[in-house]
């Protein structure tokens, strides 16, 4: 080795974490420096061949369902382990039972509560959105401008798709807060209508459709793949039912 | 306070905590696993791990106003991964990577024709590489961090993470060019 640069500038080039004076100035230095060429080279062979064979392991899905059980408050209470194994478990067994019922009940009920404030929420966000000035904080067309603009405004990536030759062209998107977390919300055209597709993450199971009305707006409401989805618009019930399909296809 | 909907006051709160935690803690699940299951080279001990870091996490979640997340909790991860390396450090000591016990979990066939050998010569070389090599590499490549989230995440100078890439970057290289060079990989 003879250029020192191989070993130290070169990384922070091939990573991006050179400013870009310090990049043009280490790319006039590579046209010279063949060994420099060379070692870059092999750096991007690498990193292709890492790209290609796949390596991130994702959580499996049992993980993610034992954290929830355990950050969930209502935790199994704690048997000492004293008297006989099979009283304690039936005892235990009994409980749990009458636990996990009593949840359910609960969080049913919760969940309808929370739904239908969620879905007020969703249609005043639409109507604000139609203020002036309002509808978005990013404006085009090209998907592969509005998604990256999500990046580090968000804990997630919302999916962000053009459906223009499905007849509902992507026109920008924008955070909103609503129920008091930061979501993406991306908007549609549908000839002369908007439709407003709220985005958060979720960790309830995939689920079909509901719609529902208010105050003379439709919304439609789905989860698929960690994210929860509500279009909102003054549009057809029919075209946000298309518009579902065209996301979850 | 009278109102029956007062009296709900802290479950509210600790609701909210928790959807807040669901909410922005647990998109990085993933990454998590992801991080304990190299630095482990165990899909199973990286459940556990991972299971206990994210507990942790939730207990510390109080103490964390904003930031970056992701690193947040990747640091505890790692923390979690090398109190757990020491734990078992001599029983890691007698273990050469041994496929029956660091397998991979079953890639689907599409995964295998794709990536063919690859993956699991790659798979190979990067456990084959001591723990403060292999982080920084899963933490670029794979997670994609920046340099100063890799140093938030190891607690290491950002200075140093670029010369500590830059010879794990290296010593990859050397073990994929010559598998059999693995006494190299000693060397910390």
């Amino acid at each position: 080795m003879s250029c020192d640069r191989a070993d130290t500038v070169l990384h922070a080039y091939f990573d991006n974490e050179l400013d870009a004076l310090d990049a043009a100035e280490f790319e006039r230095h590579i046209e010279h420096c063949a060994e420099c060429a060379g070692a870059l080279a092999s750096l991007k062979d690498l990193r292709s061949s890492m790209n290609a064979a796949q390596l991130y392991e994702k959580a499996p899905a049992s993980l993610r369902k034992k954290i929830l059980a355990d950050v969930t408050p209502a935790r199994p209470i704690q048997f000492a382990s004293d008297g006989g194994t099979w009283r304690w478990l039936a005892i235990a067994a009994a409980i749990l039972l009458v636990i996990s019922v009593g949840w359910q009940i609960v969080s049913v009920q919760r969940g309808e509560e929370s739904n239908a404030v969620v879905a007020a929420e969703l249609v005043d966000a639409h109507l604000r959105s139609l203020q002036p000035g309002h509808l978005s904080d990013v404006v085009s067309t090209d998907q592969h401008t509005v998604k990256p603009w999500f990046d580090g405004k968000l804990d997630f990536a919302p999916p962000v798709r053009d459906f223009a030759e499905q007849g509902f062209p992507l026109q920008g998107g924008r955070l909103d807060v609503v129920h008091g977390r930061a979501i993406a919300a991306l908007v549609y055209g549908r000839r002369k209508h908007l439709v407003n597709v709220f985005i958060w993450p979720t960790i309830e199971r995939d689920a079909s459709p509901r719609t529902g009305s208010r105050q003379g707006y439709q919304w439609i409401d789905w989860r698929k793949g960690g994210m929860e989805f509500c279009a909102v618009s003054d549009t057809a019930p029919s075209d946000l039912e298309q518009l579902q399909r065209l996301f979850t296809e | 306070m009278s109102n029956p909907v007062h009296e709900k006051g802290s479950d509210v709160l600790d609701s909210q905590d928790q959807a807040r935690f669901e909410m922005l803690v647990l998109p990085h699940l993933d990454a998590a696993f992801n991080l304990a299951r190299w630095l482990l080279r165990s899909g199973a001990d990286a459940e556990d791990a991972s299971q206990e870091a994210l507990l942790r996490a939730y207990r510390f979640f109080h103490g964390f106003h904003g930031g970056d997340l992701r690193a947040w909790l990747l640091q505890i991860v790692r923390n979690t991964c090398y109190t757990w390396l020491e734990k078992n450090r001599r029983v890691n000591e007698m273990t050469e990577f041994d496929e029956e016990l660091h397998g991979l979990p079953g890639p689907t066939p599409e995964t295998l024709a794709i990536a063919g050998d690859n993956r699991e010569r790659l798979t190979r070389a990067l456990g084959s590489l001591p723990p403060r090599y292999r982080e920084v590499i899963v933490l670029r490549e794979l997670e994609g961090c920046s340099y100063k989230e890799i140093a938030t995440i190891t607690s290491i100078p950002i200075g140093t993470v670029m010369s500590t890439l830059s010879r794990a970057r290296r010593q990859l290289q050397l073990v994929l060019a010559d598998p059999a060079s693995k006494e190299a990989s000693h060397e910390l």
